[in-house]
């Protein structure tokens, strides 16, 4: 699978060649086979956002049903919400450092993988393992690292870093960056395989060439392999970017939300709105906005994607 | 695939300064990413006795696997439970991806391409913003609460994925092996059958480890749908252990590797076609 090179992501080139001709009582087979599909997706996908928007528009907020129209007054009543206002401003924040956490780190280990030095792929597995487990493992794991009492804390102890002791994820000032430990943990091995892709579909002729030419290995990252390795950068930023504000099961599983609302997400708001407080209504208005948020980081990106494919 | 497969090592393996340096920093990295594996063994392993504040972090005097059987005990039914969501639902939906990426690859009709962007749309939503709906719409077919409606669900919201991974893999094939067959007078169908269901076994392969893992992991559709206590899969068991039945560190901890077990060896065994998925779909969560 030919999914290593510039682009690594979402769709593999098609050839520019015609399709398959098929002979007039064939036509509909193919249709046939995706009607399923394409039925369930057009129901559970875009007809139930369609309904989440209804439901966002209406009066419904209790456990009876009330589809009294109200306009986007349950939109106005959200952007006033001071626990909503604290929830974008979390979610911007927690972007920027768990990408910026993977990025680093996803390139550091990248670059270090590519060294070719014996054991590599040892390396490389260790760092990739966390990609197979749950948020919930991850959290229930890191909540025990992150407790004050028990966990790093006792380490930073022993070794007379006592200036480094935090109450992670019980101060309302570290909880968020807390948090974003652990994702970063989970989810850097991810930009790590996307880099170490891109730079082995680098030829090895290009940085010879550069060598030849006098370049050390520090102008030849960044005059080089830094700037094609650029658009994975993006498709990185994008694919974590719209996984970060998404985010739902770490901060269920270690703050839901807390200490305070320091750690509260609109996903996570949305589910507690909804499910526990059964304001429907305001349910359906965060998630709106969420799918708003999602869809902007996603849709140019499809579109580039496809593009890219129709100009081949 | 290029990253699997890492460069042979430059020949000499004589020790230079650099090197040591390089190997270093690998090496701290590696204990960054093993941390909570160590953390994981060191609690569970202990009995409460020894969960004593400043030996945390020491290892076990002997190995004490009651903590091991307690969490066994209350996470065995949830296990299976995920077992019985994870194999029919990873099975359809795998299904449905080859077929799709079949027609989608080869058999491409007028607007095949705004299909598949709308399909593939579905794979990045957050799924909030359906919840409302499919909550509603479980109740009144009456599969709200338990694994049915989840192996529905996930069927649903697997399709894009699939779909992708399959039509990538499908685009490698050859058009004249098609062709030749057409020549043959096989049907659509036939062809389908008899020439690429064979070939996408290693497809199906990537597609179901993905599925596996994502179904396995998976926790928001879980906790909102999974209402029945006996029905609930085992992400959503693990975070109810450490609620009420057992908050003991140990056994939260014996909990967590029991949870991830088994995609934890999938990844151990089959890592290669994991990360495939992973590049080809590029998400998770």
């Amino acid at each position: 699978m030919a999914t290593a090179t510039a682009q690594p992501v979402m769709v593999e080139r098609l050839s520019r060649s015609r399709s398959t001709r098929l002979p007039p009582w064939e036509k509909l087979t193919p249709l046939l086979l995706i009607a399923p599909s394409v039925i369930l997706i057009a129901v559970f996908v875009y007809g139930f956002i369609g309904a989440t928007v209804r439901t966002s528009l209406v009066r419904w907020n209790s456990a009876l049903p009330d589809y009294t129209f109200v306009g986007l007054h349950n939109y106005q009543r959200l952007f006033q919400l001071d626990r909503f206002q604290a929830d974008l401003v979390n979610t911007l924040h927690f972007t920027a450092i768990f990408l910026a956490g993977c990025i680093i780190l996803g390139l550091g280990a990248a670059v270090l993988l590519d060294q070719r030095l014996r054991g590599t792929l040892f390396f490389q597995n260790v760092y990739m393992y966390p990609l197979a487990l749950s948020f919930v493992v991850t959290g229930t794991v890191w909540r025990w690292i992150l407790n004050p009492n028990s966990g790093v804390n006792v380490i930073l102890g022993n070794l007379h870093l006592d200036f480094l002791k935090s109450g992670w994820l019980t101060d309302p000032n570290t909880a968020l960056n807390s948090l974003g430990i652990a994702a970063v943990w989970q989810m850097s091995g991810f930009c790590m395989a996307m880099f170490l892709a891109g730079l082995r579909g680098i030829p090895e002729e290009l940085r010879e060439a550069a060598r030849v030419d006098g370049a050390n290995e520090w102008q030849l990252f960044w005059r080089i392999t830094f700037p094609l390795l650029r658009p994975i950068t993006l498709s990185a930023v994008i694919i974590l970017g719209h996984i970060s504000l998404k985010i739902f099961d770490l901060v269920y599983v270690m703050t839901f939300g807390g200490p305070g609302y320091a750690t509260d997400m609109p996903s996570l708001y949305m589910w507690i709105a909804t499910f526990q407080q059964f304001l429907y209504a305001r349910g359906a208005a965060i998630a709106i906005v969420l799918l708003l948020m999602v869809a902007i980081l996603i849709v140019p990106y499809l579109v580039w994607n496809l593009r890219g494919e129709t100009e081949q | 695939m290029s990253i699997l497969v890492p460069a042979a090592p430059r020949a000499r393996s004589r020790f230079t300064p650099m090197r040591a340096g390089l190997y270093l920093l690998l090496l701290v990295l590696a204990v960054f990413y093993l941390t909570p594996v160590f953390a994981i063994i060191v609690t569970s392993l202990k009995g409460i006795a020894e969960l004593a504040r400043s030996t945390v972090w020491e290892l076990p005097k002997a190995a004490d696997l009651s903590s091991y059987s307690t969490a066994f005990t209350a996470l065995a039914p949830s296990f299976f439970n995920s077992v019985f969501l994870v194999v029919p639902a990873t099975i359809l939906s795998a299904t449905l991806g080859s077929l799709n990426g079949y027609v989608l690859s080869k058999l491409r009709f007028r607007g095949a391409n705004v299909v598949f962007t709308l399909l593939l749309f579905g794979m990045f939503i957050p799924y909030q913003s359906i919840l409302i709906p499919l909550v509603q719409f479980l109740e009144t077919i009456n599969l709200y609460g338990g694994i049915p409606g989840l192996i529905l669900v996930h069927v649903v919201y697997g399709i894009p994925i699939c779909t992708l991974i399959f039509r990538n893999y499908f685009a490698t094939v050859p058009r004249e092996l098609l062709e030749a067959a057409r020549i043959d007078g096989a049907s659509v169908i036939g062809i389908y059958r008899h020439i690429m269901l064979p070939i996408s076994i290693p497809g199906f392969v990537v597609v179901m480890i993905w599925q596996f893992t994502s179904i396995w992991n998976e926790f928001l559709f879980a906790v909102t749908i999974a209402q029945t206590p006996t029905q609930q899969p085992i992400t959503v068991a693990l975070q109810n252990l450490a609620g009420s039945l057992a908050p003991e560190q140990n056994i939260q901890m014996a909990g967590a590797l029991m949870a991830a077990l088994p995609t934890l060896l999938i990844y151990i065994l089959l890592g290669r076609y994991f990360v495939r998925g992973l590049l080809a779909g590029s998400l998770k969560g």
